[in-house]
């Protein structure tokens, strides 16, 4: 007989993530490059293999291409297991008819089976959006001491930016009596994190419930905790107070690389106790050529510099040639800004060759990011101002 | 068709002595992030050869922990995959509990798991010999022209010391082996020179191994190769990428350096297309340069923190290179510690060395400074 599991992990990993525009105009936003050699989605799937969760069911649905390959039997983050380990679910058909997943607590309603097949005894909600370490076994222990039917990870923000959250509102055990969605008058600091872990039982009551409430979103947060509230279940907040960043817009991902750089890193990724494992590219390494100039950057396997490189964050296999300046820019893998080109203030995004002499973007104190979609050839000579987004489909229209 | 592979760990571990005190050659770092034996399973892997023996032979420690299930080679596998051979030992007092010094004894001691094979051919590599090769279109050639053994050369100007720690080809204008000349003292000019890969059919391996236990023979290219050239089909396959041989330690250092200042070199070795080079996966972060950083002509791996300054150099992974620190013309092993301004210059620094703030060290061009694993300076 198999081992049941105490916890597994589910990682809602179907959002578009819109507001990244181009980025994900082929690609998931859990598939997203981060940080030079990562993906957003190694982000929760290291945090797991961390903590000790060695079953993690990924629920995909808009463009899972790339991120099902990268996924593929989840070798990279040891989760290539004879029993659990990573398993891809996506929406499917069955004899009932056919849904693609409705909110997010439908979709778990949907794999409600992958989850009995473990029999946990608790259940890990995650997202596949933000750049976070954490320690999800402290939660789970925290969970189990206050013999609890769901605890929330929270995040304490400053007040005055708490309107713009979820906000939890808890007595002086943690214990949670109430819930608001973006409080015009918040009275608590603690933003939900979209992190639940829920006792497993209660979980399933609760999704059934849902599922047959016909004017349900089928959302977490604008169903499935409200109503456990109402119910008066023991619902506790779990204060995690360490980096969380969440990538869903252009200029937070150009944000959340930036806080990568430094001596003293806002967001460490050094620590050899906490890895955050990636699949790997078999690349050389990096070069960094005579006339060069790096500072306060970050490169990586294959980068090949003979220009300069400024606070930027550069990924796998960019070319930087010589007199090329890149300044304040996130630049990802396989893109090649040719000799004497200018970038500043930009993400570009892969295989995007910048001809010769071009001069891309505005300063960044003009808070005008510039961003270019994945595979482009900027002629030679072009120049663009900042605060645009350019991909294949709109490239005429800027450069005539 | 089914071919094999063997790959000798240790055969010329005596070339850098320095570095495999701790190591077998095979083990030995190279090239900022990658081991010697990446070098041939890599030339394996990417010819589809997924049944790889490795024979070692002492200090295998480090090997083993670098090769694991074989995963990173995409070499862990149900049928196959990678295979580690340490000398086979019985627990009897037996005169013949030896362990061996050449290739020829290597093979006697391993003598079952050959016949245990089930390939048609069987590709055998040291480690000594970096290089990226198309082991298939050297198969093929093997397999068209019907010979009984293959060996991979590489046409080159030869100086006296470099011709004496190899094997010098001779071939007819057909390719067919008519001489050798194991390391040949005082030889000038031009030769086709043995890159220690062979291509060997199974069932000949298995009589050459046969032969060599019924009649006590040690050397393969003296007892076996030398003695059959006029009885056997010997032929040679031209390789021209890149080839460093690795026979001593001002060699070593010497071909690492190269690397930074021979870019098409880099390339051909390290940028071919479908046949990357394979290696350990660390899961480092990327490389951080900081304000302070200068670096120059350097090449580096990830998970570096880098303050100071760095010139014509290697840095492997996780080395810390602190501020006002001055790096040149030096190979610094993972996770190396340069301290404020500390200095290095011609040094090679071995795993987890430490060279304490304002501390100078400097080794010179002709002979560089080796500082060994885990000391601090």
């Amino acid at each position: 007989m198999l081992k049941k599991k105490e916890c597994i992990a589910m990682l809602l990993a179907g959002g578009q993530g819109s507001r990244l525009y181009t980025l994900t105009e082929k690609t998931a936003k859990p598939a997203v490059p981060f940080g030079g050699k990562y993906r957003i989605i190694d982000f929760p799937m290291s945090n797991c293999v961390n903590s000790g969760i060695d079953t993690v069911g990924v629920l995909t649905q808009y463009q899972p291409l790339v991120l099902n390959e990268y996924i593929g039997n989840g070798q990279p983050w040891d989760l290539d297991r004879t029993h659990g380990g990573v398993t891809v679910l996506s929406p499917y058909e069955a004899k009932g008819g056919k849904d693609w997943y409705r909110g997010t607590a439908n979709a778990i309603y949907q794999n409600l089976t992958f989850i009995e097949r473990y029999s946990p005894e608790y259940t890990l909600i995650l997202g596949g959006d933000h750049i976070y370490k954490m320690d999800y076994s402290k939660m789970l222990a925290e969970h189990k001491k206050n013999g609890a039917d769901c605890t929330i990870a929270v995040l304490e923000v400053p007040m005055e930016e708490a309107s713009r959250f979820g906000i939890l509102n808890t007595d002086e055990n943690n214990r949670i009596y109430e819930f608001e969605e973006k409080p015009k008058q918040p009275k608590s600091n603690k933003a939900s994190m979209g992190i639940y872990i829920f006792t497993t039982e209660v979980l399933k009551k609760y999704l059934i419930e849902d599922e047959a409430d016909p004017n349900s979103s089928n959302d977490f947060g604008k169903n499935i905790i409200p109503n456990m509230l109402n119910d008066g279940m023991k619902m506790y907040s779990y204060t995690f107070d360490g980096y969380w960043k969440d990538v869903g817009t252009l200029t937070s991902l150009w944000e959340a690389n930036m806080d990568i750089l430094g001596k003293n890193p806002t967001f460490n990724l050094y620590d050899r106790k906490f890895r955050i494992f990636y699949r790997h590219n078999a690349l050389p390494p990096h070069r960094v050529g005579e006339d060069a100039k790096v500072k306060n950057s970050m490169l990586t396997e294959g980068c090949v510099i003979d220009g300069t490189v400024e606070n930027s964050v550069l990924s796998n296999g960019v070319i930087v040639e010589r007199g090329a300046v890149v300044k304040d820019s996130v630049i990802m893998s396989g893109a090649k800004i040719c000799a004497g080109a200018k970038v500043e203030y930009a993400i570009i995004d892969s295989d995007t060759v910048v001809g010769a002499g071009c001069q891309l973007g505005e300063a960044k104190e003009t808070q005008k990011l510039l961003v270019l979609g994945g595979g482009m050839n900027i002629p030679a000579g072009t120049t663009l101002g900042g605060g645009d987004v350019i991909d294949a489909k709109n490239l005429k229209d800027y450069i005539g | 068709m089914k071919v094999d592979g063997i790959i000798f760990s240790n055969i010329h571990d005596h070339n850098i002595s320095e570095l495999t005190r701790i190591r077998t050659l095979a083990s030995v770092p190279f090239g900022c992030r990658y081991r010697l034996i990446d070098f041939p399973l890599s030339n394996m892997v990417n010819s589809n050869i997924t049944n790889v023996n490795i024979i070692t032979h002492y200090n295998y420690h480090s090997l083993m922990d670098h090769i694991g299930t074989g995963k990173d080679w995409d070499l862990a596998r149900r049928s196959g995959g990678v295979k580690i051979l340490p000398p086979y030992i019985t627990g009897y007092a037996n005169p013949t509990n030896t362990l061996y010094n050449t290739r020829l004894e290597a093979l006697k001691s391993v003598n079952y798991s050959i016949s245990q094979m089930t390939s048609d051919y069987v590709v055998m590599s040291d480690c000594n010999v970096i290089c990226n090769i198309d082991l298939n279109d050297m198969i093929k050639d093997h397999v068209d022209s019907g010979a009984d053994v293959t060996m991979a050369v590489k046409r080159m100007e030869l100086t006296p010391a470099f011709a004496k720690e190899n094997t010098l080809v001779f071939s007819s204008r057909e390719g067919r082996i008519t001489d050798l000349l194991p390391y040949p003292t005082n030889f000038f000019g031009s030769a086709d020179v043995n890159l220690n890969i062979l291509v060997i059919n199974r069932q000949y391996l298995q009589e050459i191994t046969r032969d060599a236990v019924a009649h006590g023979y040690t050397s393969m290219t003296r007892d076996v190769f030398v003695k059959n050239l006029p009885h056997r089909n010997f032929r040679t396959y031209r390789y021209d990428g890149y080839f460093a041989c690795i026979s001593s330690f001002e060699d070593y250092f010497k071909h690492n350096l190269q690397l930074i200042e021979d870019k098409d070199m880099f390339n051909s070795l390290f940028n071919v297309e479908d046949r990357p080079i394979f290696t350990k996966v660390r899961n480092s972060a990327p490389t951080y340069y900081s304000e302070t950083s200068n670096v120059k002509n350097s090449l580096i791996a990830d998970g570096c923190t880098i303050e100071g300054t760095v010139e014509n150099s290697i840095l492997f992974r996780g080395v810390k290179v602190g501020k006002g620190a001055v790096v040149k013309n030096s190979i610094l092993f993972q996770d190396t510690i340069i301290g404020e301004n500390g200095s290095v210059n011609y040094t090679l620094c071995d795993k987890n060395v430490v060279i304490r703030d304002n501390v100078t060290i400097s080794g010179h061009t002709t002979l560089p400074l080796y500082v060994d694993k885990g000391k601090m300076v």
